[in-house]
């Protein structure tokens, strides 16, 4: 169970102790309490309009402003377009370029996040010296902005970062400096690098949470059993951190697909674009040429293929689910 | 326990220690990095081979940062905005999950499953039309348009986060309260909040670090320089400075200070509050 949770019963304890005899006789009524009637909209009044400026109505908004033809500029007449824009985005190359990217970033940094994190979850998981300590180290990059590890990225990737030189004259691998950013395939090293960098930690405490509700017994029944190491993490331990792989999966996929600021600082989208993903695309489409119509129905679709990607991957992990069973 | 059983098991803890060590090593080493070149004069940050530990450090890049670069203008700005987010996101939430979690009334279950579907739709896609709102309500360009977005936008999740921890507090307490005279607002102020520090900790770290950091709503709306946050502050000196990474450097290591120091004091809250949502789903 959570760290929440074992803190909330630790607390309710508490308070049930606070409350005294006198609170321990009373009825256990747990039905909510009525009061006067506009009480609850009252309380209720701040969150929600905050919520609904920020986020329904923008969401309404999306959708209507795809049907148009939308500029910002004072005075600019909008003209409804239908469909227009969303054909649009079928027939553009450089869209469908930046969904590949897009593609490409989440299918290497999901199971590079998800690979490396069970093995520091795995290595972790038992009581060691300065647990602690590792957890703090491995969470670092996590914390930090993306802002800073963007930057500190295009840094260590330039042509005479420290990675060439990592490269060049201790590994000998490369005989002379590799242009990272100048080129589609390796600026996307670049991104994807730094994307399972910044990850692991995240997907390393996730893990750890879910292996704590993985009953020991199976375990130590499999090691007497004389199950080896890896074929015990592959039959006890995957198994049962099933719903933790699966939250984890979707997360991550979507954290993916939505890759903007690494994309800003790091490639800047570049060289010639060639590094464009999905969000900077549509948010230079509204930003830099003003079409807010084509910008926001970019932003539609993406919203649909997110969702739908999340409830496929929910479905393949329920499937697999069943076959274990 | 035999001998040998004994020397593998200690084999086996020391090969854990080292991999995690490894692995630890080749995580920080890019900070590690970034902290030398901060203190390295400007025609070495590519010195080659690099050097971790500079010959020369110098403290020029930050005092360069701070008093040169409005930095402590930048700093301010981010600090008044990330308090009053903090403030306002937590004190909303904890109103509206008192209400979810303690009141009936007609439309409770519509409302609050409104406020979390919207915590499903992906951030920065409604950027556009979040952009026509702000600019309709005269809230681009401003600090307090900025903490206003910036607490619409986190309020969905912490009333969930505070709605939980709100209904596991016994009703008995707060019907005892009642009977003793109590409004409804004493309740929530003497009794609420007060046993619901931790998850109140918790929601107020994720609200200030959430808004300390925030890059992509501030970039899109604020073009006064005298309004800029840190993170834009930073991403555009390596914009003008291109070559002075170790003003860069010394720049993010100034903003990321407070993040650490919160990270590293609030760990338990932080942890928490990241693994409840996991076991929820």
């Amino acid at each position: 169970m959570s760290t929440v949770s074992t803190v909330l019963r630790r607390d309710s304890a508490g308070a049930r102790d606070a409350a005294g005899p006198g609170g321990t006789r009373a009825p256990r009524r747990r039905r909510p309490v009525r009061a006067g009637r506009l009480t609850p909209y009252l309380l209720l009044a701040p969150a929600l309009v905050l919520f609904a400026i920020v986020i329904l109505i923008p969401v309404v908004k999306a959708v209507q402003v795809s049907l148009y033809e939308w500029s910002p500029i004072p005075g600019a007449d909008n003209t409804f377009v239908g469909a227009d824009n969303y054909l649009k985005a079928f027939g553009d190359h450089e869209f469908g370029r930046d969904v590949v990217n897009a593609t490409v970033y989440m299918l290497v940094t999901v199971p590079g996040q998800i690979v490396v994190g069970l093995a520091v979850a795995l290595l972790l998981y038992s009581r060691l010296p300065g647990r602690t300590l590792f957890r703090v180290l491995f969470y670092l990059p996590v914390v930090t902005s993306w802002v800073v590890v963007s930057l500190l990225f295009r840094y260590l990737f330039s042509d005479e970062g420290a990675l060439n030189w990592f490269l060049v004259d201790v590994l000998g691998v490369a005989d002379h400096p590799v242009g990272w950013l100048g080129s589609r395939w390796t600026a996307m090293v670049a991104l994807c690098t730094l994307g399972i960098w910044k990850g692991i930690g995240w997907t390393a405490v996730i893990l750890l949470a879910g292996l704590q509700g993985v009953p020991v017994e199976h375990q130590e029944a499999a090691a007497v059993d004389g199950a080896g190491y890896l074929r015990r993490v592959w039959h006890v331990v995957l198994p049962a951190l099933r719903r933790s792989l699966l939250f984890v999966t979707v997360l991550l996929g979507i954290g993916g697909f939505q890759a903007f600021i690494q994309v800003l600082l790091l490639t800047q989208g570049g060289p010639a674009g060639e590094t464009e993903m999905p969000l900077t695309y549509l948010y230079r489409q509204a930003f830099d040429y003003l079409d807010f119509g084509y910008g926001s129905a970019l932003a539609v679709l993406m919203t649909v293929v997110v969702l739908a990607v999340s409830v496929a991957q929910t479905l393949v992990f329920n499937r697999l689910d069943r076959g274990a069973a | 326990m035999t001998m040998e059983t004994r020397r593998l098991r200690r084999t086996r803890y020391t090969a854990r220690l080292l991999a995690l060590t490894f692995g630890a090593v080749v995580l920080i080493l890019p900070f590690a990095y970034m902290v030398s070149t901060s203190f390295k004069p400007n025609i070495l940050a590519f010195d080659w081979p690099p050097r971790l530990i500079p010959d020369h450090p110098t403290l020029d890049n930050y005092v360069q940062a701070w008093t040169a670069n409005n930095f402590g203008r930048y700093f301010l700005n981010s600090a008044l905005v990330a308090c009053s987010t903090t403030v306002l996101t937590v004190l909303g939430a904890a109103l509206a999950a008192y209400a979810f979690a303690r009141f009936t009334f007609p439309g409770r279950t519509l409302l609050f499953w409104t406020m979390m579907l919207g915590l499903m739709v992906p951030g920065v896609v409604i950027l556009i039309p979040q952009f026509l709102v702000a600019h309709t309500l005269g809230l681009t360009d401003s600090l307090s348009g900025l903490v206003f977005f910036y607490v619409g936008g986190g309020v969905a999740f912490n009333t969930f986060l505070l709605r939980g921890f709100f209904e596991r507090i016994p009703g008995e307490l707060d019907e005892s309260m009642r009977i003793d005279g109590a409004g409804t607002m004493r309740r929530f102020a003497a009794l609420y909040l007060p046993m619901s520090r931790p998850a109140l900790a918790t929601s107020a770290i994720f609200a200030f670090l959430g808004a300390w950091d925030e890059y992509s709503w501030a970039m899109t709306v604020i073009n006064d320089p005298a309004k800029n946050t840190l993170p834009l502050a930073i991403a555009q000196f390596q914009g003008a400075h291109s070559t002075s990474w170790g003003l860069v450097f010394a720049a993010s290591l100034i903003g990321m200070a407070p993040v650490i120091l919160i990270y590293v004091l609030g760990q338990r809250h932080f942890i928490s509050g990241l693994t409840s949502g996991a076991l929820k789903s």
